[in-house]
């Protein structure tokens, strides 16, 4: 065999190693497979070297337009929010992003610990009762939300608002249905039969808007139904936080919480909700306890809901989730703390308010909702926003998520604290000229 | 500075982690009160101590980087650090899942390309990157089952067949997907019990799904006979597909009849596992599957990349595309190695679990005495008569500064201690460890009280679970 930087055994290696086991060739150690079946060919490109691959990987990322490059104004999901490098420094420690889950909490009390910081530090934001370590993205968790409410009311109907993001509808409904509940879409506010097991609302909506959610969780506790709430966790640096509102549960996506865009992968699904639901809670979750000495230390807990104790009886089949990311936004809302999160809550509002009410100056376009609103606005454009997006592009924008099959001529436009009064004013201008 | 205290308590009033900008628009008036929080109560740090705090903390905690990590079914190998350097490039992370597709043909086209070499490593038509773990991949592989029937009118397969030495995620995934859940023995060998599977295998099943090698880490010498009767019988066979190390570059899963497999990118194709995630966990779905694949693929029309959803999509499983970060490293690590260098991967791991299998049996009981593929399963059962539990070897290992295998899994084999060693450890790697089990043996016999006492020289000793468990503390909470 050729060297290779992964495969530190020499052929004498391998040969004593051959002899200890007694086979003559490493092909005897294939022998239960069928013959017929052992030889597959595969096409496959040639291998290349790390300066080569990396040369060709570079410009292939080269063909991607970097938010670091345009000026974005794109949310609808997935969010560019300010990362300070120390977020990248810590999660790039290898003994930290080599382990894997903490089975011998002996030796993964770096993990143990962050995640326990991630648990305290989103209880902190959320103003919830208890945090898991967290799930997939915001819409697995909002999903997985739906079907802990159903199994908490014995009650096999969800209702989504219509205002909640279309994509969280979409994999909300392929898990309901996979577990042979249903699930109904319902304006904000409107009336529900006692059948239903919760309600899923998202605050700020997917239009921006700020919905006013302790009148709808009073109307969802008094069917004896849960109040899902999917929320902002960067907005909550100034937003009432879904605690403070009587949410049952509360779900997040984590990305903007010191994760890069990344294509919308990895993200981080928050998933918190009152104590009196931790039993029924999915995925793992981290508590503190003392080794046989007294020293405090962190191990994996609750670990009979889990799959691999639990099998068919847990309350989720999730196992390996986004332990990292959790690591990442702890360190996010520590570097930010109190001030810092306040402070990036009202850049975005105010910028993105600025924003608002420059296009709405504009002949042709106006704002689609008259509500109060955070980072995200709707505006009625006077042609098609594909259009304009086009026009933006060329001249090193990035514009709004064109909802022109929702809204006529809609555009949602997303306005953080990375946008620059002169990024924005150049907005307006091309946004004028249309 | 260290880890003794949490953020919160060290936490004073006026620090701060980074800087910010000033607002450089004129304000707004805020929103009404109701709408606002009264208060925020996140630490108050300063980056300073925060470096410190999370470096203390990254010193406990043991990785691949840090040693042999011998868990079974996981598959620790090494990650490449370039590969990491790839995922970072601006062009890859720093890209807006909703961009005009024209401003991202270069990340469509590198999951295009990845949605076929997967394609073809498994012998498989197509695949789908959208699920974010295995076990999400194992959830969409059983909505794939699910549609499938429906599609077909058969309305009466309710019922997922599963071995008794499945993994956790198996069951767990087949209830979140509405299905009943029978469970196939296996045989005297570690194989799947041929009478149990043809009593099992009737109208009302709609997949057999069988990790492949089992989670015994042993080939079933008769996979073709069990796909031919869950096929003749009108299921389909699905493959959890967490142990491909065994074979990869060597055998398909399409040709073993398999209908579709499920991957995990983060163990086979080497990216790091994050201590608990990232993952990604795409499946690989047979012709007569395709159509039902997730939303969305990644399709090539006149040298053009594009997004379509399949046109019986079972929906939406994500928010987005998938771990796109992951799916990355798993390119590289494909481009990197080539058809010649995946083969020569699980040849080394085959080798690298023989070798421990012949050189700890004289020590550890082997319940299945043949031919191991990429992992072996040892029972700590006659440690177990000496008073010393599987447990205890492994508090044990952590005094060697090595990671234990998988321990107590899976559950047909008493006391189970499960080894992976993967291709990526040297022989003096494995030696060190072998020396390690040996003493271990050595001790139960002669000085028990060590084990039971283990570990000795780790950051905490062991932990009360129970303690854990009973009085709940998830979170970091003012005392009054």
């Amino acid at each position: 065999m050729m060297p290779s930087p992964y495969l530190p055994n020499t052929d004498a290696d391998r040969r004593i190693m051959l002899r200890e086991i007694g086979v003559g060739s490493i092909e005897e150690l294939f022998q239960d497979i069928p013959e017929k079946l052992r030889h597959a060919q595969f096409k496959l490109p040639p291998p290349l070297s790390e300066l080569e691959l990396k040369k060709e990987l570079g410009q292939l990322a080269n063909r991607n337009v970097s938010l670091d490059n345009y000026s974005c104004f794109l949310g609808g999901g997935s969010y560019r929010h300010f990362i300070p490098s120390m977020v990248e420094h810590v999660i790039g420690r290898s003994e930290l992003y080599t382990a894997y889950t903490p089975y011998q909490a002996e030796v993964s009390q770096g993990t143990l610990q962050g995640t326990y910081e991630y648990q305290s530090l989103v209880c902190q934001l959320t103003g919830m009762e208890v945090s898991n370590a967290g799930m997939y993205d915001g819409s697995t968790a909002a999903a997985e939300a739906a079907i802990m409410a159903c199994m908490i009311t014995k009650r096999g109907k969800v209702a989504v608002s219509t205002t909640v993001n279309p994509t969280y509808r979409e994999v909300i409904s392929t898990y309901v249905k996979a577990r042979n509940f249903s699930m109904e879409t319902v304006e904000l506010g409107s009336s529900l039969s006692s059948d239903f097991a919760c309600l899923v609302a998202q605050q700020p909506n997917f239009f921006g808007c700020l919905e006013e959610m302790e009148a709808h969780v009073q109307k969802i506790h008094d069917i004896g139904a849960s109040f899902i709430a999917i929320v902002d966790p960067i907005s909550l640096g100034m937003l009432k936080p879904p605690g403070h509102y009587g949410a049952d549960i509360a779900v997040a996506d984590g990305q903007a919480l010191g994760n890069r865009a990344s294509f919308g992968g990895p993200g981080l699904g928050v998933f918190t909700c009152r104590r009196e639901y931790l039993r029924q809670m999915p995925g793992r979750i981290v508590g503190k306890t003392v080794d046989v000495e007294g020293k405090p230390g962190y191990v994996m807990t609750m670990v009979t809901r889990e799959q691999h104790i639990r099998r068919e009886r847990a309350t989720s089949n999730i196992c390996t989730s986004e332990a990292l990311m959790a690591l990442a936004a702890a360190v996010y809302l520590a570097s930010l703390g109190k001030s810092g999160l306040r402070q990036v809550a009202e850049l975005c509002y105010h910028k993105a308010h600025y924003a608002a009410e420059q296009i709405a100056g504009l002949k042709g376009y106006s704002l689609v909702f008259s509500k109060p609103f955070f980072k995200e606005f709707a505006i009625r454009c006077p042609r098609a926003p594909s259009e304009i997006n086009r026009a933006l592009f060329k001249q090193g924008i990035i514009g709004g998520l064109d909802m022109s099959h929702i809204i006529e001529n809609g555009m949602l436009l997303c306005v953080t604290e990375m946008n620059t009064k002169q990024e924005i004013d150049k907005l307006v201008e091309i946004l004028g000229a249309y | 500075m260290s880890h003794r205290y949490l953020l919160s308590e060290i936490s004073q009033p006026g620090k701060m982690g980074c800087t910010l900008p000033a607002l450089d628009v004129p304000p707004t008036e805020l929103p009404p009160e109701e709408l606002l929080r009264s208060e925020l109560k996140l630490p108050e740090v300063s980056e300073v101590e925060l470096m410190r705090y999370f470096t203390a903390l990254s010193k406990l905690n043991y990785g691949v980087d840090t040693g042999f990590y011998p868990l079974g079914s996981c598959t620790m190998k090494y990650n490449p650090k370039w590969h990491e350097d790839i995922a970072k490039l601006p062009g890859f992370a720093s890209i807006h899942p909703l961009q005009p597709e024209e401003s991202i043909q270069g990340a469509l086209q590198l999951m295009f390309e990845l949605q076929e070499y997967l394609a073809e490593i498994t012998g498989m038509n197509a695949t789908s990157l959208v699920p974010i773990a295995g076990a999400h991949g194992e959830f969409t592989g059983l909505l794939l089952v699910k549609a499938y029937h429906q599609d077909r009118g058969d309305k009466a397969r309710k019922k997922i067949l599963l071995t008794d030495s499945s993994h956790g995620t198996n069951p767990a995934s087949a209830v979140m997907c509405g299905f009943e859940i029978s469970v196939v023995a296996s045989d005297s060998e570690g194989n799947v019990d041929m009478k149990s599977l043809e009593s099992a295998m009737n109208e009302e099943v709609a997949a057999l799904t069988l990790t492949m090698p089992t989670t015994l880490g042993l080939f079933d010498p008769k996979i073709l006979e069990i796909s031919q009767l869950v096929h003749e019988r009108g299921g389909l066979l699905g493959a959890d597909g967490a142990n491909l190390n065994a074979f990869l570059g060597r055998v398909k899963f399409g040709d073993l009849g398999y209908d579709y497999v499920q991957l995990n990118l983060h163990k086979t194709f080497s990216a790091p596992h994050g201590g608990g995630g990232p993952g990604s966990g795409p499946v690989c779905v047979k012709e007569g599957l395709v159509d039902f694949l997730p939303s969305p693929l990644v399709i090539k029309n006149d040298g053009r990349y594009k997004f379509v959803s399949p046109t019986k999509s079972i929906g939406r499983i994500a928010n987005f595309y998938g771990n796109f970060g992951v799916i990355c490293k798993a390119y590289a690590y494909i481009r990197s190695l080539g058809a010649a260098g995946l083969k020569e991967v699980s040849e080394n791991a085959v080798l690298n679990a023989n070798y421990l299998k012949e050189k700890l049996k004289p020590y550890y009981y082997l319940p299945y005495d043949r031919t191991c593929m990429h992992e072996v399963v040892f029972s700590g059962r006659r440690q177990k008569a000496k008073g010393v539990r599987t447990v205890d070897i492994a508090k044990r290992l952590l005094d060697y500064g090595l990671h234990p295998p998988t321990v107590y899994f899976p559950l047909i084999v008493d006391e189970a201690m499960m080894i992976e060693p993967t291709e990526t450890e040297s022989k003096q790697t494995l030696d060190a460890f072998i020396e390690a089990m040996k003493e271990i043996a050595r001790d139960v016999e002669e000085n028990p009280e060590i084990l039971h006492t283990a570990p000795h020289n780790t950051p905490v000793r062991r932990l009360d679970d129970v303690r854990a468990a009973r009085n709940p503390d998830l979170r970091w909470q003012m005392r009054d």
